[in-house]
């Protein structure tokens, strides 16, 4: 990490996880890391490399090879009154846990009438263009975002991971801390010093513009900023809305910026089909229709399951800058 | 039958006083009488669902004795109404969660059956099997984190939960890190119509103890004593740090399994006949009558008061207002319920 | 007290049970939560036990009988109370057992509405853009998104005239707000003229040079009107027919009342109450007159359709504009009170104060073209209607009696456009001879 200033430091995502994780042990007794090679191995990508020897075994976990039961103790611990950050090694392997997280800890508050609550945080990187294939590259936000009573985060730049982390942590409610690993190493920026949070639920505005809303998240949000700033050259004026929080979603940032500028494009590299790009759809058809110039338009991956180890067929599956800057283009002149 | 020496016919008491005998045959007859108060209100029509114990009120009351109320924590399943009322939850409570009325600990929000309270130490918990055993985990792992000496988690459960992934995963996690956590295994032979030989090849769940390497153990769930001696067993060990134990109380499911259920479907009166003969409430009964601690007078009256505790807490339940529909959008996040649309 | 115990509901999804047997008789005392019967249903036998400690007073059903859940099967009276009429028990706990969710009703798509025919006149007050919509759908409107109708709406711009920027010319937002920001006042005179640009080509031919003129841009109304009439023109085969009246008679009524009503009222007395009142007359007569042709639709056939009320509108006509305002129930006025009805009718139109309760619901119209001069005239019909009436203007004639004498009349014409789908010719004349002989034997006396 290079410190810029007395004021903030230039870090990476995976820097700036490592470090917010890192002030969290330190200053509250109560949280704990477990998950699958969090302990020795300081997980795969290093994030908690070390943390063992300076927290020691029983703060940093290295649990069986069980997801279901990572989330569930962590469940466990969180009503008994600890702070545990359960991680999962890759959101392709949150299947098992499913019910943990849906049916357990997003319900524990609620069907208790608040006798008993879960302030957890499940951590775990998704998202693919690392040639990760089926069991490495997936996106999971649409299958849990239905679910009332969880929370879910997808920062994707550092001093957002961090402020969004350290809001996690600090959250009474459970909280799905989405890291999309492209962006582990690939996105650097300036993160504050010092402790911060930035609230659930309200999302940045990157880029201003006149003709056109993108709204998107996680890495495809950088490449849409890039087509966005790309067609300025052309004279278009392209808006780009980086959403940050799931659920809660910042509803009133999309409907001020398509009230603006008339037109909507969601960008996600999640399918189509049942994707965030659907809800966001049908809330601004809902309660804004008569401010659309064009059809709301969303840009994703293919109903298929999976995008392919082999290069083409992870290119075909996800969607480059170029075919953002396309469909922005084709939008705006509509 | 509680163990009496046939040498000297004196009755094997565990350390127990005669006080804490009455009281665990008194809730063996709460239980009881609560259990089928619930099938009563179901065949009135007054509530939709009841789900029955009867079979197990031995090895409920007897592991209630080895809980350590205020201390201890429990994380039971949906069977143990007995083992709630031993740790301290009243009829009245139960009759709330019976009724679901709004002043229900859960707001009448769960099923009955599905109780909670955080004085009691009870763990909330869902109607999927086993996936309780990882929170009462986690709740161990913070005990010991902690560094609480004396507090251990009881986590009970049916033979068929055994059968689930978290059952396994939960067993493992503990034995590998030592927790102050008991898993008693409440075995009924019935997972609603799915008898033993079909869920295990192995009827004796105790004996998977040792593929866990922790110390496991089997009793007789239709002796109260019995299994307050085991309980009190693990529990100790697990409140000294000496870890997990695995035990198996024995009993049998009289009743199907729920008010939705027809156990005649799967198996016959005459079977379940045949074992009522072991019926562990006469049996107890008999034995404390035979060795003075009550007298069928006692006896008698101990039947008339708890009947009028049951009714007592149906009445006072039953007269309460169900939760309000505006109650539909409370706690489910901290703070009030902002919905995305309304 | 007593008390009616209904069939429990024992089991999610059960709806019925069968009394397998009664445990008490007719009289027999019972405990509270005493099993007093034995109920058996496909998924359980059980005992139920009753509510209250009693007596038994009836057994509504027999053993064997099997009853749908809730149905009355006891009736106990409670110990220590009066006999009294039996009172319901608590009714059976509703259950809300998700399996027993019902299905939504499948809602049925609204029929479009195509039964009725074209709308009523066009009005002069409030130009909307959303009046000139009920129109046919038009390509233009058809692919004009949520934002551009409502910002044409708000700034009153006709999409149609609005010059798209879009892809394939589509009409964007933003070309609408340029358009309201540029829009032309209601007075095409004020519009600067545009003139063709002559297409330099080089070469010059007549054929290519467009002759010389001035482009108006259509007013709301205009385009409405315009809209209106070659729809009526172009759905409704138009005949016509003509009598020629004798009006002598009634005018010299008109004359003797003009001045009294004058007073009394402070409006002008014309002939045109007299014909109105002969008109409806004469329609009470002739309904199919009063009616109006019915196109099929998805979910009825084509058809006449009568009316009951006879609502007359009089076309006016005004500088730029042609009003219809309409008399309802015209026929239950009189000649009085039709002169002060169509009196105030052409007040408000000479002032734009015309709503659009006054510009619907027209059956039949007349048009006084004879205050202009005209002999003869074929009005078109007003969309919705069978026919149109015109009165022409009266002019003194030489004319041969029946018996072969000469006299002086004051003669005016009355012609009928009619809608040859709803009435022919045998219907058509039979009403004009009919307003014919009213008209000629109306007056000189009686009430106005």
């Amino acid at each position: 990490m290079a410190v810029v200033s007395t004021q903030s430091s230039v870090m990476n995502n995976v820097e700036a996880v490592r470090a917010t994780l890192y002030e969290a042990m330190k200053n509250d007794d109560r949280t704990l890391i477990l998950g699958e090679d969090v302990g020795a191995r300081g997980n795969v990508f290093l994030i908690t490399k070390d943390f063992i020897n300076e927290f020691g075994p029983q703060r940093v976990i290295d649990t069986p090879i069980a997801e279901a039961s990572i989330v569930g103790i962590a469940v466990g611990m969180a009503m008994e009154g600890l702070r545990p950050i359960a991680e999962i090694q890759f959101a392709d392997f949150i299947y098992p846990s499913y019910n943990q997280i849906v049916g357990e800890a997003a319900k524990i508050r609620y069907r208790s009438n608040g006798e008993y609550t879960c302030p957890l945080v499940i951590r775990t990187p998704y998202g693919g263009g690392v040639r990760g294939a089926l069991s490495h590259s997936v996106s999971v936000e649409a299958l849990f975002y239905h679910v009332p009573g969880l929370k879910i985060v997808a920062p994707a730049f550092p001093a957002d991971v961090k402020g969004l982390l350290n809001a996690s942590i600090d959250d009474p409610d459970p909280v799905l801390f989405l890291e999309h690993k492209k962006t582990y190493r690939l996105i650097k920026g300036e993160v504050p010093n010092g402790h911060y949070t930035i609230p659930l639920g309200k999302a940045n505005l990157l880029k201003e513009g006149s003709q056109l809303t993108v709204v998107s998240y996680g890495l495809y949000v950088h490449w849409a900023l890039e087509a966005a700033i790309s067609l300025e050259q052309e004279g278009l004026s392209v808006e780009v809305i980086d959403l940050r929080s799931i659920r809660p979603m910042d509803k009133a940032a999309i409907l001020e910026s398509v009230r603006k500028t008339r037109k909507l494009l969601i960008v996600h590299e999640d399918n189509k089909f049942g994707g965030i790009g659907a809800e966001i759809s049908a809330m601004v058809a809902e309660e804004a229709l008569f401010d659309l110039d064009a059809p709301i338009r969303r840009l994703a991956a293919p109903d298929v399951p999976a995008m392919g180890y082999a290069m083409p067929l992870e290119e075909e599956y996800m969607s480059s800058p170029g075919e953002m800057a396309d469909a922005m283009r084709e939008m705006v002149k509509f | 039958m509680a163990s009496t020496d046939i040498a000297t016919g004196t009755l094997e008491r565990y350390g127990l006083r005669d006080e804490q005998l009455r009281a665990i045959f008194r809730n063996m007859l709460l239980q009881r009488q609560l259990d089928n108060r619930g099938f009563q209100l179901n065949r009135q029509g007054k509530v939709p669902f009841a789900l029955g114990s009867e079979g197990h009120e031995a090895l409920q009351a007897g592991a209630a004795m080895a809980f350590n109320r205020g201390s201890d924590v429990l994380a039971p399943y949906y069977r143990d109404l007995g083992l709630c009322l031993g740790i301290g939850l009243s009829p009245y409570e139960i009759m709330l969660s019976i009724f679901a009325r709004a002043a229900d600990h859960n707001g009448g929000r769960q099923f009955p059956n599905h109780y909670s309270s955080r004085a009691a130490g009870l763990m909330s918990f869902s109607s999927i099997l086993a996936a309780h055993l990882p929170h009462a985990v986690g709740a161990a792992y913070a005990i010991k984190y902690r560094g609480e000496a004396g507090r251990a988690v009881l986590a009970t459960c049916g033979d068929g939960t055994t059968s689930e992934g978290e059952w396994h995963e939960s067993m493992n996690f503990v034995a590998v890190h030592k927790l102050p956590f008991v898993m008693l295994v409440e075995n009924n032979e019935w997972a609603i119509s799915t008898p033993l030989e079909k869920q295990m090849a192995e009827p004796q769940i105790w004996k998977r103890a040792a593929g866990y390497g922790m110390p496991g153990r089997r009793f007789n769930g239709f002796d109260p004593l019995e299994t307050y001696a085991a309980v009190k067993d693990a529990m100790d060990r697990a409140r000294s740090g000496g870890g997990p134990t695995l035990i198996e109380g024995t009993c049998y499911r009289y009743l199907a399994h729920s008010t939705d259920d027809n156990d005649m479907t799967y198996r016959t009166r005459e079977a379940v006949l045949e074992r009522r003969k072991q019926d562990p409430v006469p049996a107890f009964e008999a034995v404390l009558v035979e060795h003075g601690v009550l007298t069928p007078g006692d006896v008698s009256a101990m039947r008339k008061d708890v009947l009028r505790e049951t009714n007592e807490a149906t009445d006072a339940a039953e007269a309460l207002p169900y939760p309000q529909p505006a109650d539909l959008y409370t706690h489910i996040y901290e703070g009030a319920w902002e919905p995305w649309q309304s | 007290m007593a008390t009616t115990i209904t069939m429990p509901q024992l089991g999610e999804t059960v709806t019925e049970g069968t009394v397998a047997q009664w445990l008490k008789a007719i009289g027999d005392t019972v405990d509270k939560y005493e099993d007093f019967v034995e109920v058996s249903t496909d998924k359980v036998n059980a005992g139920v036990p009753s509510p209250v400690t009693g007596k038994i007073r009836e057994l509504l059903v027999k053993e064997g009988e099997t009853v749908a859940t809730g149905t009355p099967i006891a009736i106990i009276e409670e110990a220590g109370a009066e006999a009294s009429a039996p009172t319901q028990a608590q009714s059976p706990a509703a259950v809300e057992s998700p399996a027993a969710v019902e299905s939504p009703a499948v809602e049925k798509p609204a029929p479009t509405a195509r039964a009725e025919a074209p709308a009523a006149a066009p009005s002069s007050n409030g130009p909307t853009a959303a009046g000139a919509q009920n129109g046919a759908p038009e390509s233009a409107l058809r692919g004009a998104s949520p934002a551009v109708r409502r910002l044409a709406r708000e700034h009153h711009i006709d999409i149609r005239a609005v010059k798209g920027s879009g892809s394939n010319g589509r009409v964007t937002a933003d070309d609408v707000l340029a358009a309201a920001r540029n829009v032309i006042g209601a007075r095409p005179a004020a519009a600067p003229p545009s003139r063709e640009a002559i297409p330099a080509t080089g070469k010059t031919s007549t054929y290519a040079r467009p002759i010389p003129g001035t482009l108006i841009p259509l007013t709301q109304a205009r385009r409405i009107i315009a809209e209106r009439m070659v729809e009526s023109r172009h759905t409704a085969p138009h005949a016509w027919s003509m009598v020629e009246i004798d009006v002598t008679d009634v005018w010299s009524w008109r004359q003797r009342e003009k001045s009294r009503f004058e007073r009394e009222t402070g409006l002008k007395l014309t002939l045109l109450p007299f014909f109105i009142r002969a008109v409806v007359e004469s329609l009470a007569a002739f309904p199919l007159m009063n009616a109006k042709f019915v196109a099929a639709t998805e979910t009825q056939h084509a058809g006449i359709y009568v009316n009951d009320a006879i609502n007359v509108g009089i076309a006016i006509g005004l500088p730029d504009n042609l009003v219809v305002p309409v008399i309802k129930r015209a026929d239950q006025l009189s000649i009085k009170g039709l002169a002060i009805a169509a009196g105030e009718m052409i007040d408000k139109a000479r002032k734009g104060k015309l709503g659009v309760d006054d510009l619907s619901g027209g059956t039949f119209t007349v048009n006084n073209n004879g205050a202009n001069g005209s002999w003869a005239s074929a009005p078109i019909i007003n969309g919705g209607q069978a026919g149109i009436v015109t009165m022409e203007t009266v002019v003194k004639k030489l004319v041969v009696r029946d018996d072969d004498t000469l006299a002086i009349r004051q003669m005016m014409n009355a012609c009928l456009s009619l809608d040859h789908r709803v009435v022919d010719g045998y219907v058509a004349s039979g009403f004009l001879a009919d307003l014919k002989r009213r008209l000629q034997t109306m007056g000189p006396q009686g009430e106005l």
